[in-house]
């Protein structure tokens, strides 16, 4: 298991969205040894305030090196992450955790909502360098609107993927959501869904996935402080009882062993 | 302690709390180091003076329920509930790799009862890599045991003189800062014989999210770590200095080895490092790597020269 503490640099900030920004860190110690559903720490600012790392999936990894985080602003450290410039360097630690188990390319059903769709597009590439795209995976992936949506297809639609879209808005694709979709496909047993996005959708897809039969796995987003097992910040209600931890039994899970109803 | 011709590109870090000798004064306080292992791909494990574990409960705790931490300024919030193995799966599961890598094992224990404190001490008497055990009488995150020890002389006095019945290694007692008066608290503990105080744990806090106007954490309150801390740790770690004759172990808002040698100037004889091991996995061998140099720097003979040298008037 390799794991790295490093200065990188942030090669390209990127607002995809209203406040759906991309970066990309010349990160290839990190990129190289990183398994699609994995994460990074990020330290936001080299002061003490805020004092934390966020956690970050791993978005995309490339050849050369570069490693791709996308998220939302939702508070503070996202805020000033967004507003690091191109150049500056900060210190990433990763990549950490457990990702997806890849089956086979042809009965894998990606569902991805919101900025759920981060790490599915690093899975999606796997399945694609698997084999041939005759075998491709299913995709589906949801968000608000078109606006937040569309400026994430073209990494899919890159892999040569058809992308099944649904918006809440229906300004692009299904008037609705990514589980009805997937409802609509009726997959065969045998199928695995790999998915990640609100609570509430993946909560929806594994009572789905349970009625059908159908093997799926969450990546589940939590607080945490450390990202590698030391502080157990991060527990995840098991439905057998007691907790895991997000960053080192996961971030990803078999959806039937958590606990959903809370 | 011996005397030793240390070469010349070489740094006397060496310190001791009681029996316990250690190569320098750096240890990672309970709680935020896992059970070592976690940081190996990050931290030189054997460099460290010695490795204090999560508190080690007589039973396995599955800890509270989540939210358990939240961050606030220049530190963070947690109640983790003391989520720990046992004593029994500590010993035969954890134990065996840092016993191998031959760095000294700090174990940090906690009991609902006296009895029971003794009970995980005797289990870990005998057990090879045991260097010494902390006493946990400052948890604030959990119902029973823990602060209720620590905000009582009398109770922390009888789990103190109950521990050291039961094994041979020196007993260091962490202190609550939850309290009016910690220097009773380390009178108590050094007359009931601990062979060292650490302090401070954590400060009992809370955090509102002000959106749903629910507590950050589901408990509630929760302990206050990070640099937050750091001027009532130094506070108490020089009036326990002025109070006891016994080794005290300097601990909170560590994040360099310029905070950790301002808790030895305080009469601190180590430190540990906490929080800071959250955001900079390796932070507690730069804290070694940074007082070596500064030992070497100021030409000081030995980094004992620091302990209780703060200069006053």
């Amino acid at each position: 298991m390799s794991q790295f503490q490093k200065k990188v640099e942030l090669v390209r900030t990127e607002v995809l969205a209203r406040d759906v920004v991309r970066l990309t860190f010349d990160a290839p110690d990190i990129a190289a040894a990183a398994l699609p559903g994995q994460f990074v720490m990020i330290q936001i600012v080299p002061g003490q305030d805020p004092l934390l790392r966020r956690p970050f999936s791993i978005h995309q990894t490339s050849s050369d090196g570069s490693l791709q985080i996308l998220f939302k602003v939702v508070g503070r450290g996202t805020k000033l992450l967004a507003e690091v410039k191109a150049g500056e360097q900060l210190s990433l630690l990763g990549p950490l955790g457990k990702g997806f188990v890849l089956g086979d390319p042809d009965k894998a059903c990606l569902v991805g909502g919101g900025m759920g769709i981060a790490p599915m597009l690093f899975l999606a590439s796997r399945f694609c360098r698997q084999t041939q795209p005759v075998q491709a995976p299913t995709v589906i992936l949801g968000a608000r609107n078109r606006q937040e949506l569309e400026p994430l297809l073209a990494g899919f639609q890159n892999l040569g993927l058809e992308v099944l879209a649904a918006t809440d808005d229906g300004s692009l694709g299904h008037h609705g959501l990514v589980t009805d979709v997937l409802k609509g496909l009726s997959l065969a047993p045998g199928f695995t869904v790999y998915s990640c996005g609100p609570r509430p959708m993946m909560a929806a897809i594994n009572h789905l996935c349970l009625q059908e039969k159908i093997s799926c796995q969450v990546s589940v987003e939590t607080v945490m402080a450390c990202g590698m097992g030391a502080c157990l910040g991060c527990a995840v209600p098991l439905k057998a009882g007691g907790y895991a931890h997000a960053c080192s039994d996961g971030p990803v899970f078999e959806s039937g062993d958590l606990l959903w109803s809370l | 302690m011996e005397p030793v011709i240390v070469k010349k590109d070489e740094v006397d870090l060496r310190v001791a709390i009681g029996t316990l000798e250690l190569k320098n004064p750096v240890m990672t306080a309970s709680g935020t180091f896992g059970y070592g292992r976690e940081f190996e791909s990050f931290v030189d494990l054997p460099r460290l003076g010695a490795v204090v574990v999560k508190g080690i409960s007589l039973t396995p705790r599955s800890g509270n329920p989540p939210p358990r931490i939240v961050e606030t300024a220049c530190g963070m919030l947690n109640a983790i509930g003391l989520e720990n193995v046992g004593v029994d799966r500590f010993i035969s599961e954890k134990m065996p790799y840092l016993s191998a890598l031959g760095v000294p094992v700090v174990v940090n224990i906690l009991g609902e009862s006296v009895e029971e404190y003794s009970r995980i001490a005797e289990r870990l008497a005998d057990v090879a890599g045991v260097a010494a055990i902390e006493v946990n009488i400052s948890c604030p995150n959990v119902k029973k045991g823990g602060v209720a020890f620590g905000a009582d002389p009398k109770m922390a006095a009888a789990v103190t003189a109950a521990v050291k019945q039961s094994c041979q290694v020196p007993v260091i007692v962490k202190l609550s800062p939850n309290v009016t008066d910690v220097t009773l608290m380390a009178r108590a503990v050094q007359s009931a014989g601990a062979d060292g105080v650490s302090l401070i744990n954590t400060l009992i806090g809370m955090a509102i999210d002000l959106r749903s106007r629910r507590p950050s954490l589901a408990n509630v309150i929760g302990g206050l770590s990070g640099p937050a801390i750091k001027p009532v740790a130094l506070r108490m770690v020089y009036q326990v200095a002025q109070a006891v004759t016994i080794p005290i172990i300097g601990i909170g808002g560590i994040t360099s080895a310029e905070d950790a040698m301002e808790f030895m100037l305080a009469g601190a004889s180590a430190v540990q490092v906490g929080t800071a091991n959250f955001v900079n996995p390796r932070a507690s061998e730069d804290v070694v790597d940074g007082i070596a140099n500064y030992v070497r720097e100021q030409n000081l003979d030995s980094v004992r020269d620091l302990i209780g040298a703060l200069l006053l008037g």
